[in-house]
């Protein structure tokens, strides 16, 4: 069974090591916080300008001067800390953040990525996640393996306006894990019950299989 | 010194259309309401706005680019803003996509002095066309250009008459760096006090960067996404 969204949040949150600043970025990855294993400590940064970001307030205590980037109410925990946004942008440039997770519309199997626009038909802006690719050490990207119309996500070379080159290292889509090596896509774990032969069907760009691939463990 | 001015009429002094203004917020987090609403009714047009996002389609800048006050935005992130979108695909409305990192650092860098910068972020994309690109450490960085704005308006939670800031949770922001860069920076609070009642060593905006400074009334504070957990 492929993965839901909920299930590859989980998976990524297996990614987490202690003593890491995390950044989330909205959608899939926000849904990481939720599963963190116990005695794994880690930050969330949220480029808006807050680091020590706690879960979504209980009704009536959300606070219109305390959200997060995807503009949601949030709490700080204690030890939290605000700062101005070019504060925040050192962090995330300077490399003091450990991991940036973040969606994508399609990944190149080089670790280009595109997840700001399409041109003629949206146009959002790339907020923070320019800033953020160009810098992070470790990105990965969380997204279905295909796309609405069932075309694959990823691909050997993004046909829409790219956000950052060569910066991806590790993809969990609701299919697989992958790792962009030179010459592709690494195919490395299977969602339970999909096979090798779906996966390579889904995956437009290079596919390298090694060995016998495992199943995720969730 | 004393900043302060009377009410947010006598602030906005001097704003006349063409010109280029910087507004603090982050959504609508941060955002001078009050500046915002004085600039709906002068119904100064043609004005270029430095301003991470566009309001929402009723609130914000948004009140601004329903009345098509606004020739240019610069900007980070304009989605949820119908009315935004229109008019960028029509054409009617100029828009600059800048990185959210870079539209920081272009802002502070305007305030502190420095023309311009190199960074990583955006190299390789649209965002690099006709910019230089040199390598550092065998990686590629964009140069980047300081911006600075005829009026600044900035919204902070407490302020003292000379000009001194305090801002609350994120609605910080791009407040203050943008309050830097301003040839006129205006400061609307919520609290406005004496010299004296606000700790030194808690001020966030020194007010050196402040002309006017006034007390904003009728905070709305609208929550774009009210999202909560369940007790």
């Amino acid at each position: 069974m492929a993965l839901n969204k909920n299930e590859i949040a989980q998976r990524i949150a297996q990614e987490l090591q202690s003593g890491w600043y995390v950044n989330l970025g909205i959608g899939i990855p926000t849904l990481v916080a939720n599963y963190i294993s116990k005695g794994i400590e880690v930050e969330f940064q949220s480029e808006n300008g807050i680091l020590g970001m706690g879960p979504f307030p209980f009704e009536g205590e959300e606070d219109a001067d305390l959200i997060n980037a995807g503009k949601q109410t949030i709490t700080a925990l204690p030890g939290a800390v605000y700062f101005d946004s070019a504060t925040s942008f050192a962090m995330i440039r300077g490399q003091h953040v450990q991991l940036t997770v973040l969606g994508a519309m399609e990944v190149s199997e080089t670790g280009d990525i595109a997840n700001w626009k399409i041109p003629g038909k949206m146009v959002k802006g790339m907020g923070g996640a320019m800033d953020l690719v160009a810098s992070a050490d470790n990105i990965i990207v969380a997204m279905m393996h295909t796309n609405r119309a069932g075309e694959s996500k990823l691909l050997k070379s993004c046909s829409l306006p790219l956000t950052g080159v060569g910066c991806v290292k590790k993809i969990v889509t609701n299919l697989a894990v992958l790792e962009v090596v030179k010459g592709g896509f690494k195919l490395l774990e299977r969602a339970p019950g999909v096979s090798v032969e779906e996966i390579k069907a889904a995956t437009e760009g290079t596919l390298i299989i090694e060995g016998d691939i495992p199943e995720m463990k969730l | 010194m004393n900043k302060i001015v009377a009410n947010v009429e006598e602030a906005c002094e001097g704003i006349q259309d063409g010109m280029t203004l910087m507004i603090g917020g982050f959504g609508l987090c941060g955002i001078p309401e009050n500046s915002i609403s004085e600039l709906v009714k002068l119904n100064v047009t043609g004005l270029t706005c430095i301003s991470n996002n566009a309001g929402v389609d009723d609130f914000g800048l948004g009140l601004l680019l329903q009345k098509k006050q606004i020739k240019k935005m610069i900007s980070s992130y304009v989605g949820e803003n119908d009315e935004f979108e229109r008019q960028m695909l029509s054409g009617e409305l100029e828009v600059d996509l800048i990185p959210q990192g870079s539209l920081a650092e272009r802002c502070r860098a305007g305030g502190a002095g420095i023309p311009a910068f190199f960074t990583p972020a955006g190299y390789g994309t649209e965002v690099a066309e006709g910019k230089e690109v040199r390598e550092f450490d065998g990686k590629p960085h964009i140069l980047e250009s300081a911006l600075t704005a005829d009026f600044a308006i900035v919204k902070a939670w407490k302020g003292d008459t000379a000009g001194n800031l305090v801002f609350k949770g994120t609605a910080r922001n791009f407040n203050p760096m943008m309050a830097m860069a301003g040839k006129i920076t205006i400061a609307e609070v919520e609290e406005l006090l004496e010299p004296g009642e606000l700790n030194p060593n808690e001020i966030h905006t020194p007010g050196i960067f402040v002309q006017r400074i006034f007390q904003g009334k009728g905070y709305e504070k609208r929550i774009e996404q009210r999202t909560v957990r369940q007790k």
